[in-house]
């Protein structure tokens, strides 16, 4: 145990000490699940440079601070208008937590549509166990990550979505994440379904946002599974406070001809990771990772992305573009493997970051593994400054300096945003970017369309 | 309006400019001709206040005011416009957004009402009309996927939105085929009043066809060698620059 990496002791003390609810559910094979993660992650500890996958990000933040669970604390009270990124009017389903804690009121979850499930995971666990027993871990899988074992041994809230064969949902299903605003640092551990059926379509946006000063650690895990000739887009903004330590490990399997689209949008956090691993399964299949992300003062932003193709004639394709400012910093860690028998399959990556400032430092690891013969894979990274005939082009037009600097910041993100296919969506990503950059010059709406 | 007074300045340490005095007046066009490497876009990027040029000696007036101690957005304040030789792309701006972000920026300057988006559409559909541009150019992202004369047709757009006092235009010609020269010309023939001048900056003579200047002047090495009527660009097409080959 003296081995353990700094910072770990504080999760494996409480999951000893403290007994929840969960723990007397009465489920075997939950118990079982939480056991085993405990162990895992006794065994890890919390990741740190030495390991290969966590060489750019190091988790200082844990290794300061002890985050408790939440007792139950809010720190929101009932009438609060909680951020969306629709319009307040927007009737779409909607689920709220705020510190792991589901808020019903400011939720939106009558009048579904039929075919369409969206739940508190804990409910499920309550009164529909069986359909959780058949889904938890068997995405993740035995992955020997710590982080995601932990997530297992501490689990204490999240969502799951559940759309039926044939069933395609028009409206967005919008998942809001509040948290911070209390006295005293907070973690939360959510494990997330979406179950998308056979055939069916649908649209998943999760926003996470931070309550103001108060430090929390939030460490979820999304386990996705898009079957057969089903679509799933999956967006996710991330506007946390600098007091926040967001990990989230993604992981999604695609079936035959079915396609996964993600876009993620960060635009705070002390530390933010977020991992994608696709399993691209049947013929045909396709995924898009997407993302963009604008840091400045200490914060950190990692993505890290494992593309498996197993089936032939799958495609994958990955846009990240950064805005570093201040002494911020951001990694990007592509992994695409190609594996033996997958023929014919095209993988297309890109990572471009714009450094604002001298001190802004950005890490990038194209990694591609092919074990097939017939493979289109291109990858390319760059880092880069304003353009200085960019900017003077601007100028001379009569637009002052910092705003044709906005401008071009804009323009530069463009090309990532420009992968949403969804308009409305994509016009919302941008009004979050508006709201990044410094001294707002313009209208969001002037900026639609490309 | 202009007024260039022994205007000495060096790139990178090497002197480029070694005394220009230059006069425009309002309502003149003038050509600046001269071979490749003889100072012309260094002087077109100091008059629109571009960096890495260091001013040794001399000054540039505008309407009195020292052009020099402001800034690139300040000058088209003022009423100077620099047509681009390379006119730079902007993904992700569509040409009517950046259009009405230079315009309103101007107004601000010059204290003047900003433009609502009724009143911009407006105004700027007269333009299009008068000049003849698509409005499907409108729409596109500044100059991403133009072809050469496109982007020098959306320079001239610019101009004909922004109506600066001074338009200068810098090699305004290059890369164009004929019919596209013709309409780039139109448009500055268009847009030429008593009350505004233009400098236009070019090697060949081609342009003068189509935008007949007042006066002409031939820069070669760092200064203005010769100067005379519309006539001394059809000699020098003759004769060519051979003659100001040699530094004094």
């Amino acid at each position: 145990m003296n081995n353990l990496s700094p910072g770990s002791m504080p999760f494996i003390r409480q999951y000893k000490n403290a007994a929840d609810a969960l723990s007397h559910a009465g489920l075997d094979w939950l118990d079982a699940l939480r056991d085993q993660g405990i162990k895992r992650f006794e065994a890890l500890g919390l990741p740190t440079p030495a390991l290969e996958d966590w060489k750019y990000t190091r988790l200082r933040p844990l290794e300061d601070t002890e985050f408790q669970k939440n007792s139950g604390d809010a720190a929101v009270d009932k009438g609060m208008v909680v951020p969306s990124l629709f319009a307040a009017d927007k009737t779409h389903p909607k689920i709220v937590f705020e510190n792991g804690r589901l808020c019903l009121e400011q939720s939106s979850l009558d009048h579904l549509p039929d075919g369409l499930m969206v739940r508190p995971t804990l409910d499920v666990l309550k009164d529909d166990p069986d359909w959780l027993e058949k889904r938890m871990g068997s995405i993740v899988g035995e992955s020997g990550r710590a982080m995601q074992a932990l997530n297992a041994a501490l689990l204490d809230g999240g969502y799951v979505i559940a759309v039926s064969a044939n069933v395609h949902i028009d409206q967005p299903i919008e998942i809001v994440f509040l948290r911070g605003g209390l006295d005293h640092p907070v973690h939360s551990n959510p494990r997330n379904f979406i179950d998308m059926g056979l055939g069916s379509s649908a649209t998943v946006i999760s926003h996470h946002r931070g309550l103001g000063v108060g430090a929390y650690f939030a460490n979820a895990v999304t386990e996705i599974n898009v079957a057969d000739g089903a679509r799933l887009n999956h967006y996710r903004v991330q506007d946390e406070s600098k007091d926040a330590t967001h990990l989230l490990s993604v992981h999604v399997d695609i079936g035959r001809d079915a396609t996964y689209e993600s876009f993620g949008l960060s635009v705070g956090g002390r530390l933010s990771r977020t991992e994608v691993h696709a399993r691209l399964l049947g013929r045909g299949g396709h995924t898009a990772i997407n993302g963009a992300y604008l840091m400045r003062g200490d914060e950190h932003c990692d993505n890290t992305t494992v593309i498996d193709h197993f089936a032939p004639d799958t495609t994958s394709r990955e846009v990240f573009k950064g805005v570093l400012d201040d002494q911020s910093r951001a990694v990007f860690q592509g992994r695409i493997v190609v594996h033996k028998d997958a023929q014919r399959i095209n993988g297309h990556q890109l990572s471009k970051a714009l450094l604002l400032s001298d001190a802004a430092e950005m890490d990038a690891k194209p990694e591609l593994e092919i074990y097939a013969d017939d493979v289109k894979c291109s990858h390319g990274a760059t880092t880069g400054q304003l353009d200085e005939t960019e900017l003077f082009y601007l100028r001379s037009r009569g637009i002052p300096e910092a705003q044709a600097r906005n401008m071009l910041i804009r323009s530069f993100l463009a090309e990532a945003v420009q992968e949403i296919k969804d308009q409305d969506i994509q016009d919302a990503m941008i009004e979050r970017v508006m709201h990044w950059l410094p001294a707002q010059c313009f209208q969001a709406e002037e900026w639609a369309k490309p | 309006m202009l007024e260039i007074k022994n205007l000495h300045a060096n790139v990178d340490g090497k002197e480029i400019l070694k005394g220009i005095d230059l006069t425009i007046n309002k309502g003149e066009m003038h050509a600046i001709m001269g071979p490749n490497g003889s100072g012309k876009s260094t002087l077109s990027y100091l008059i629109a206040g571009r960096d890495g040029y260091e001013i040794t000696q001399g000054e540039i007036l505008f309407n009195g005011k020292d052009l020099v101690a402001l800034s690139p957005e300040d000058r088209a304040g003022e009423g100077v416009f620099l047509a681009f030789q390379y006119p730079v792309e902007i993904p992700g701006v569509t040409n009517t957004t950046f259009l009405k972000e230079a315009l309103n920026s101007i107004r601000r300057y010059r204290g003047l009402d900003e433009l609502d988006a009724m009143q911009f559409v407006k105004m700027l559909r007269e333009k299009t009309k008068e000049l003849g541009v698509a409005d499907d150019m409108l729409k596109r992202a500044v100059n991403v996927g133009f072809s050469g004369g496109e982007k020098k047709r959306n320079e001239i757009l610019q101009m004909a939105v922004l109506e600066p006092s001074l338009s200068v235009l810098d090699e305004t010609d290059s890369g164009l085929d004929i019919d596209a020269l013709k309409v780039v010309a139109n448009g500055v023939n268009a847009l030429r009043s008593k009350d505004n001048a233009t400098l236009m900056i070019t090697h060949y003579q081609r342009l003068l066809d189509y935008i007949v200047p007042d006066f002409v002047h031939v820069l070669a090495h760092g200064k203005i060698r010769k100067s005379g009527g519309k006539e001394l660009a059809l000699e020098l097409e003759q004769s060519g620059y051979a003659e100001f080959d040699v530094a004094s």
